[in-house]
Formats: C-alpha cells, sequence, structure tokens
C-alpha cells in the first residue's frame, strides 16, 4: 500500500456564506500525476487555496503525510494561477524564481550565492535561462508561465500544486511543462493539477478527481475517467470523443 | 519612498484617505489637551489616521464593497468629522486655536527644530525596516497568495507597511496639508516608474524626486511670501510626474511615439524593397531597370520611400526608371528570410 500524500477530511468552504466547496473528503496517494476536472466556478482553485491554508475553510482539516498541513508547508509546494498577479510588477525573471527560495531562508535573511544557483538551474530546467534578466512584463505567456513553475521547481518540495499551468500556453510550452511534471513523478513527487482540456487527461495524468461543488470521483484515470463521471460533473450528457 | 507601495498596490486613494483620516485626531487632540504643541496633535493624527486605514481594511474584506468605495466612505465620514470639530474650535473663546488650519494646507514656516529631528528620525527608521523586511515586502507585493504558502505572515507584512505609510503621511501633514499629502505620496513614486523596471530603483528615486521637491519646493514658497508651502511642493512634484509620462525612454509617451513613427517608416521602406527584390529576381541581371510605374499599384511606395532607398544605397534611379544595387538586393534577400523565420 503506498502513503497517502494528501489527505482532506470534510472540507467545506464559502466566500460570504455560499458554499463553493460542500463536505469534500479527498485521499491523493504518494507519487501520483492528478488532475482536478471541473467546469468552471466549481471550486477548483478554491480547493488548491483551502489545502494550502490561503483560504480558511468553515469546516474540514487537511493534513499533509500525516499531519496537519502548518507543520509540512516545507514540502508543499504552490503555482498559481496566472492571472492571479501583477506582471507588469518592476521586477526580473531570475529574482521571481528566487522567491521560491524565501521559504527555507525565512525572515530578513537575504539570498545569496547558493540560492542564485538554485534558481538558475530551475530556469534552466523550464528553459528559461537566456531570458533570466527580463522584465516579467516582457514574456509572453507561455514564458511567464515556465517563470511559475521554475519558482516551484526551486522550493524542492515533495507535493506540487499548480492551478491551470497550460492556460494560455502554446504547444512547445505545454510539452515542456508536461515533461517537466512527468520527471517530477518519476523522482517520487505527487502532482496535483488543475485541468481544463478533457480531451489530454488521459494522456497526461493517472489520476483524477472530479469536482463540481462536491467531489464526485477520483482514483485511477484508467478506471473512473468516462462518460458516466463527466456527465455527473459537467451536467449535460458528456459524450466524450476519447480515444482510449 | 513608501509611496512606491502605494503605487504598486494600486491603492492610490489610500494616502488620500489616511491623511484625512488624521484630521479628526488633530482636532481631538487639541480639543483633549488645548495645546498646540505639534507632537501631541501628530499623534492624535496617528491614531486616527491608523483607526481609519484599518477600518477601510476590514470594510472591505467583510462586505462587497469595492475598496474605492470603502476609501471614500471612510475619507468622507473621516473628513468631514475633521471639518465639524474644527469649525468648532474656531469658534470657542480660546487664543490657542489659530495655526491649526495650517494642516490642511501645509506650512512649512511653522516648523521648529524638533518637528525637524522628529521627521529625520522617523525617515530614517522607516529606511531602516524598509532594508530589513525588503524581500518580504517585495513578495508581498507581488504575490500574497504564494507569499503565505511560504509560511510567511503576511498580515504582519501587511501591517508594517501600511503603519509605516500611516507614519509617513502624519508626519508629512505639517508640511504639505491633508488635502495636497496623497499627491505628495503618489507623485514622486508614479515619476519613478516611468524610468525603471527594478523596485529597489524605483523606490530610490521616488526617494530623491520627493526629496527633491520638498526642499525646491520650500525654497520658492520662502522666497515668496504669500506662498503656502504644500501646494508649492505639489506643484514641483507633478512637474516631475509630467517630465516623466513625457520623457521616459522606455514608457513615456514621446519616445513611444517617435518609435511608432519610426516604426511605421521602416516598415514601409521594407515593404517597398522587398517589393523590388522580387521584381528584380525575375531577372538575372538584377540592376536590369524598371519603371517606377511598376510600383505604382503598389500602395506603400511613396517617391520619398523611393528617395529614402536611393539615399541608402539600395536604389539607383535613372529617370523614370529604378533598378536594385547589389547591397539593396542583399539586404531585400535578407530581410525576406528574416521575417519568413520571425513568423514561425
Ligand atoms: N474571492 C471570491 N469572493 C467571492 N466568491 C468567489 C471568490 N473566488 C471565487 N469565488 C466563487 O467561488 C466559486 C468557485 O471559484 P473557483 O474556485 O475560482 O472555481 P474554478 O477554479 O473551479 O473555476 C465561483 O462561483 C466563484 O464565483
Ligand atoms: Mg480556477
Amino acid at each position: 500500500m503506498t502513503k497517502i500524500a494528501v489527505k482532506v477530511d470534510d472540507l467545506t468552504v464559502a466566500y460570504n456564506y455560499k458554499p463553493v466547496l460542500w463536505d469534500i473528503d479527498l485521499e491523493i496517494p504518494e507519487g501520483v500525476l492528478m488532475a482536478i476536472v471541473g467546469p468552471n466556478g466549481a471550486g477548483k482553485s478554491t480547493l488548491i487555496k483551502s489545502i494550502l491554508g490561503i483560504l480558511k475553510p468553515i469546516a474540514g482539516s487537511v493534513s499533509i503525510y500525516g499531519k496537519p498541513y502548518e507543520k509540512q508547508r516545507q514540502l508543499v509546494a504552490y503555482v498559481p494561477q496566472k492571472g492571479s498577479v501583477d506582471w507588469d510588477f518592476p521586477t526580473t525573471a531570475l529574482d521571481v524564481v528566487m522567491m521560491g527560495t524565501y521559504g527555507s531562508l525565512g525572515w530578513i535573511k537575504r539570498p545569496r550565492q547558493k540560492e542564485k544557483k538554485a534558481a538558475l538551474e530551475a530556469l534552466e530546467k523550464v528553459g528559461m535561462l537566456a531570458f533570466k534578466n527580463r522584465q516579467i512584463s516582457q514574456l509572453s505567456g507561455g514564458q511567464q508561465q515556465r517563470i511559475f513553475l521554475a519558482r516551484a521547481l526551486v522550493q524542492n518540495a515533495s507535493i506540487y500544486f499548480m492551478d491551470e499551468p497550460f492556460q494560455g500556453v502554446d504547444a512547445t510550452t505545454e510539452i515542456a511543462i508536461i515533461n517537466i511534471l512527468k520527471e517530477l513523478r518519476k523522482a517520487g513527487k505527487t502532482v496535483i493539477v488543475v485541468h481544463h482540456d478533457l480531451q489530454t487527461v488521459p494522456e497526461y495524468f493517472d489520476w483524477v478527481t472530479f469536482l463540481n461543488v462536491k467531489k464526485i470521483a477520483t482514483g485511477p484515470v484508467k478506471d473512473i475517467f468516462n462518460d458516466d463521471n463527466l456527465t455527473k460533473t459537467y451536467g449535460i450528457n458528456y459524450k466524450v470523443s476519447i480515444q482510449k | 519612498m513608501l509611496g512606491s507601495f502605494a503605487v504598486l498596490r494600486k491603492q492610490s486613494l489610500l494616502g488620500d484617505a489616511i491623511s484625512h483620516a488624521a484630521l479628526p485626531g488633530i482636532a481631538i487632540a487639541f480639543l483633549i489637551t488645548g495645546a498646540k504643541d505639534s507632537n501631541t496633535l501628530l499623534l492624535g493624527a496617528l491614531v486616527s489616521g491608523l483607526i481609519g486605514t484599518f477600518w477601510i481594511r476590514s470594510i472591505v474584506k467583510k462586505t462587497h464593497l469595492k475598496s474605492d468605495t470603502a476609501l471614500g466612505l471612510i475619507l468622507s465620514l473621516f473628513f468631514g468629522f475633521g471639518m465639524l470639530l474644527l469649525t468648532f474650535i474656531q469658534k470657542q473663546p480660546n487664543a490657542n486655536q489659530a495655526g491649526l488650519d495650517k494642516y490642511l494646507f501645509g506650512q512649512a514656516a511653522t516648523l521648529v527644530e524638533s518637528d525637524v529631528w522628529l521627521m529625520a528620525i522617523v525617515t530614517g527608521l522607516c529606511l531602516f525596516v524598509l532594508l530589513l523586511f525588503w524581500k518580504e515586502f517585495k513578495i508581498l507585493l507581488f504575490d500574497a497568495d504564494y507569499t503565505k504558502t511560504l509560511g510567511f505572515n503576511t498580515k504582519f507584512i501587511d501591517i508594517l507597511i501600511t503603519s509605516f505609510i500611516v507614519l509617513a503621511i502624519v508626519l508629512g501633514l505639517q508640511t504639505v496639508g491633508v488635502v495636497l499629502m496623497s499627491a505628495m505620496l503618489l507623485a514622486p513614486a508614479a515619476a519613478a516608474r516611468q524610468w525603471t523596471n527594478s523596485l529597489s530603483t524605483m523606490v530610490f528615486l521616488a526617494a530623491i524626486f520627493g526629496a527633491f521637491s520638498g526642499v525646491f519646493g520650500t525654497a520658492i514658497s520662502a522666497s515668496q511670501t504669500n506662498l503656502s508651502t504644500g501646494p508649492v511642493i505639489v506643484l514641483v512634484a507633478s512637474v516631475f510626474v509630467f517630465f516623466s509620462f513625457v520623457f521616459s525612454p522606455s514608457r513615456g509617451l514621446l519616445f513611444k511615439q517617435i518609435r511608432f513613427i519610426k516604426n511605421r517608416r521602416d516598415l514601409e521602406l521594407h515593404k517597398t524593397l522587398t517589393f523590388m527584390h522580387h521584381i528584380a529576381e525575375t531577372h538575372d541581371d538584377i540592376s536590369h531597370p524598371h519603371a517606377i510605374k511598376l510600383l505604382n499599384n503598389f500602395q506603400g511606395f511613396t517617391r520619398k520611400t523611393l528617395q529614402k532607398l536611393v539615399k541608402k544605397d539600395y536604389v539607383e534611379l535613372q529617370g523614370n526608371m529604378w533598378s536594385l544595387t547589389e547591397i539593396g538586393f542583399e539586404t531585400a534577400a535578407n530581410l525576406y528570410t528574416k521575417q519568413s523565420t520571425e513568423d514561425e
């Protein structure tokens, strides 16, 4: 039996009284590459933010490898939705990636040579080394996404949460990113990705969670990625033309 | 200097709100102590400024109101209350009351040495805290959610930044006054943003612009008998902003316009040259002359572009005929390959 990396119990979250997530139970085994799918407004981003303690749930708890999230922070890295920050902020690509080291540095201490080296390595991994001194406002959408990914890689975590990393990226970047994710899985890491393109789910992921306010289903893609669950999640009678 | 953070947070109204919120504090402090001692009054301003600010925060958090609305609400509420108190004070038979209105528009001439010392100390303190928590400030401003996942207490950083902005504003009140304080806070930062893409340079420049406006504005107003200091300082700062918006090399309007025109011209030249190249290619001899008329079908062609091409030695003209030179042909060929690779 593999270990459970992330365990969510009875999680309920609301913005101003209207519940957005309802009584979610979820167990994510170690070492999976998991997609979270569901229609817009299903609460996918909210789920990730609640797991990471950015939002405070009304009820429920989250544990990482059996201990509360607060004690296991350093094991977890987060790639927010690209649109959540102001890309006109005056800073460079390298600077943003360096932010990934701030957590282990703690208060006040400045990043030094060692941190810079780690950031440069991460930039190289995502194929952005040539852009290290570029202003972030002058990067394309795909490049900005790679920078975000590099920032998470620097954290050297065991569990990665990514919110729509394929949003608005070109085909080359999509392949580059998925290859990095598969590498992470190979290294035994757990990767959880909010994903929109249902077509690519069987090709990219080995585990999937269907979400629409409630959890519809969770498990191996080959067992549960079917029309029945898709219809339950997306409402309409869903016929996927997905070749398995 | 601290204005940089307010600008980057898109909370430009915050300065306004804080300075207006400080007014009732001044009035109340005066009513309680009955003294005009500026330290006491500023303490009052600080307290009510802080209350106003954090009240705005909680309104935004707990209701659906947008932050601009909440700011406007608090701003008018506190300012109205402050004016009411000031009017009330004015009617009192107290010889001391005169001079309170200097906090409305500011009067640097009334500053005494101890005020200046206080300002210097607080500025030094701000600078120290800024340097100490530089990394935390930067990451919080860029991506607050992410900062939280790294284990930083974002609330603490936030309160720290806000408190220092309030402190800076309250201190500036004596010089610039309630009404123009937010302009003083934001103008140098907005100007600085135009010149640089680095946070540290921006903060540094903003400090310089701010200091210069202060010194220069005070000097001007001191040289004339009837000029209030505050408005003059803000005017000087505004000149910086105007200048920056127009002349900054990367973001300024002027250079953007110049770049735009230059790009368009280059494109026209390139288009014509490429077209000529196409025609010339059909002949073995590149210098074979063609009629200028041939170009007439082509919309990008003008006498002017043709003359420019001649000047660059790309094209030779003979009467009504043109022909490409060797250099012209090569340049055109390169352009062509360059464009098609860029399109990919
Ligand atoms: N800050 C917020 N305040 C109020 N409602 C929100 C907020 N963020 C999201 N919501 C609402 O919560 C629901 C779920 O949002 P979200 O988690 O972003 O969905 P998803 O990521 O699946 O598209 C939506 O109905 C959305 O309108
Ligand atoms: Mg989302």
